[in-house]
């Protein structure tokens, strides 16, 4: 089913209706979680917002009644989240039984920036617990459904931000990508979804995985709304040190101005051999299709690609046993009570942290323990120096890269139960977060049923290129427009 | 490679992580596959590399050291499982 017929609002629409007076905010909030609640059987939904809600709902009503000439294209369009963004007030867990109960102080800088421009949260999504996983089955609150087969899973770890615009409930939501989690669960549901370049977003009010490689973004239906979300979210923040203080290159002014005369790249080495041929097939097209649209494309070669993976397993654990140190039982979250207080870190953190966390800050502890962080930390750090630079010499003969984003389309719940198998599922994305660079995942096409996604991959601080190519494949085909067979029943369109 | 038992107690110890004996071996397991698959690393040549440290470019993050707003202590404080006064209160450090 086509989503004009399903009744599915992009931000486009529903800001245009706003503006025009023909819908509120508080009804595009009450209708988005309707159909939030309708699809309650994928558990995408951790929990709703409430008064924030409500709060952000009334004050957008009132930018657009008392002056519209300063509602931006977000303000009373509403959206979900990924329950690793603090809001003040609104309960945030990480996925995670360590942080039930958690209740963020403040709001981080990318939700505030949003609300700023009056868009409206209305629900926190599911995630793989601290962002890990590439299945959403590591969630301490259960499994995400794929919208296109429930019996499959959405990708990870911000499954629930991908399955919830997937479905159409939301026309935007936030999710976070480390070594791929934005864009493989984009790919795997059938939308858009964008990972900034490293230092664009501010990770202020972002629990840390990975801080060397996270990274905030969005998803939507259509690479504009990407770009509207993209462009209220970016640019430098003094509360994040690593946040970047270049200038924000204007996206909408890049956008339409296709493909043409560009030159692209394809990475020899990311036609990889396990690849399905379904996908094989709708990448090749795809890269007809731009071909046809003015791009010259050309074969590069990343030869130390086959080491990301082993590159990006000992940067992230080792950044993460860091970075979760703070899980501890004292501050926040889960505390079990022992007199000594060894005691109560080693029972608070043993029951708190679910199998693949405590899997990976056994394996980063381990790589950054002395006698081994040469062997291991400083050899990926030396490896990713190579990547990164690999990177940076194709981009001096080619614009952008073109590829898949995923080597399968979403598998059956279950299908990966050794930890390395499902840690291959990102072999094409995390590269990119290594090298610190922009990478978008579009539909584009379809293999037995369920969505292929193309990923492009531009320079550092490129962004609104990488947007631009996006969007001229976008509007030269018609697979952002494919709905999944089991769409949501409750809710009636807008 | 391949982790003892007593490497793996040490490694959860570091990480002050409470594991159950099941689970000590199901990690000395897993690590092992693991660190097998990352041992490749070995064989790329970085000898006329040197590692990465911020990928953005950035060195060094100034700010004029002045004080500003910060976390009111009633708002840092809602979330501690256990308080005394303005503190967070723990248990014995030295047993």
């Amino acid at each position: 089913m086509s989503e004009a017929a399903a009744g599915v609002p992009t931000v486009a629409d529903l800001g245009s209706a706003l503006r025009r007076g023909a819908a509120t905010p508080q009804a595009l909030a009450a209708t988005a979680r309707a159909r939030l609640e309708g699809i309650s059987e994928l558990n995408v939904v951790l929990r709703y917002t409430g008064e924030l809600a409500e709060r952000q709902a009334a004050r957008a009503a009132r930018t657009l009644a008392e002056s519209p000439e300063t509602a931006g294209p977000l303000c009373g369009v509403p959206f979900a989240y990924k329950d690793v963004l603090c809001a003040e007030g609104v309960e945030t867990t990480a996925g995670s039984r360590i942080l039930q109960g958690f209740v963020p102080p403040y709001t981080g800088t990318a939700l505030g920036r949003l609300l700023d421009a009056g868009a409206v949260p209305v629900a926190v999504t599911n995630c793989d617990e601290f962002a890990m996983g590439s299945s959403n089955e590591n969630s301490a609150y259960g499994p995400v459904g794929n919208p296109w087969d429930p019996s499959r899973v959405p990708g990870g770890s911000s499954g629930g931000s991908a399955a919830v615009v997937a479905a159409g409930a939301v026309p935007f939501s936030l999710g976070t990508d480390t070594g791929g989690s934005i864009r493989q669960p984009a790919a795997l549901c059938g939308v858009a979804g964008f990972k900034p370049t490293y230092g664009r977003v501010s990770r202020y009010g972002l629990i840390a995985f990975a801080s060397s490689l996270d990274q905030i973004g969005p998803f939507a239906r259509r690479v504009e709304d990407v770009a509207h979300v993209f462009t209220a979210i970016a640019g430098h923040d003094p509360q994040d040190s690593t946040s970047s203080p270049l200038p924000v290159e204007p996206v909408e002014e890049q956008l339409s101005r296709g493909v043409e005369g560009m030159r692209l790249g394809i990475p020899r080495e990311y036609l990889v051999e396990g690849m399905e041929p379904g996908v094989r097939e709708a990448i090749e097209a795809a890269f007809a299709e731009l071909e046809k649209l003015g791009a010259s494309l050309e074969e590069v070669s990343l030869p130390t690609t086959e080491a990301g993976l082993s590159t990006y397993y000992i940067i992230a654990p080792a950044e993460c046993s860091a970075n979760l140190a703070r899980m501890d039982g004292v501050r926040f979250g889960l505390h079990v009570d022992r007199p000594a207080l060894t005691d109560t870190y080693l029972q608070t953190r043993g029951r708190g942290f679910g199998p693949e966390v405590k899997r990976r800050i056994m394996l980063g502890t381990y790589a950054l323990s002395s006698g081994y962080y040469d062997a291991y930390y400083r050899k990926a750090q030396k490896v990713r120096t190579l990547i990164a630079e690999e990177f940076d010499r194709a981009f001096e003969k080619v614009d952008a890269l073109v590829c898949p984003t995923s080597p399968t389309v979403a598998f059956p719940r279950g299908a990966k139960s050794d930890p390395l198998s499902m840690y291959l599922c990102d072999v094409l994305t995390l590269p990119v977060n290594l090298a610190g660079l922009p990478g978008i995942s579009i539909p584009c096409g379809l293999s037995e049923g369920l969505p292929v996604g193309l990923q492009v991959i531009g320079p550092r601080f490129q962004d609104a290129r990488v947007l631009r190519v996006a969007h001229a494949y976008e509007r030269a085909t018609r697979w952002h427009a494919e709905m999944p067979p089991a769409r949501p029943a409750a809710g009636a369109p807008s | 490679m391949t982790l003892s038992r007593d490497q793996v107690a040490h490694v959860a110890m570091l990480a002050r992580l409470g594991l159950s004996d099941e689970e000590m071996e199901r990690y000395r397991e897993q690590l092992d596959i693991i660190l097998a698959h990352v041992d490749r690393l070995q064989q790329v040549d970085t000898s006329q590399v040197t590692e990465t440290a911020q990928i953005g470019g950035l060195v060094n993050a100034w700010r004029e050291d002045q004080r500003s707003e910060c976390l009111p202590v009633e708002a840092a404080l809602t979330n501690a499982p256990r308080r005394r006064r303005d503190h967070f209160e723990v248990g014995a450090i030295q047993e």
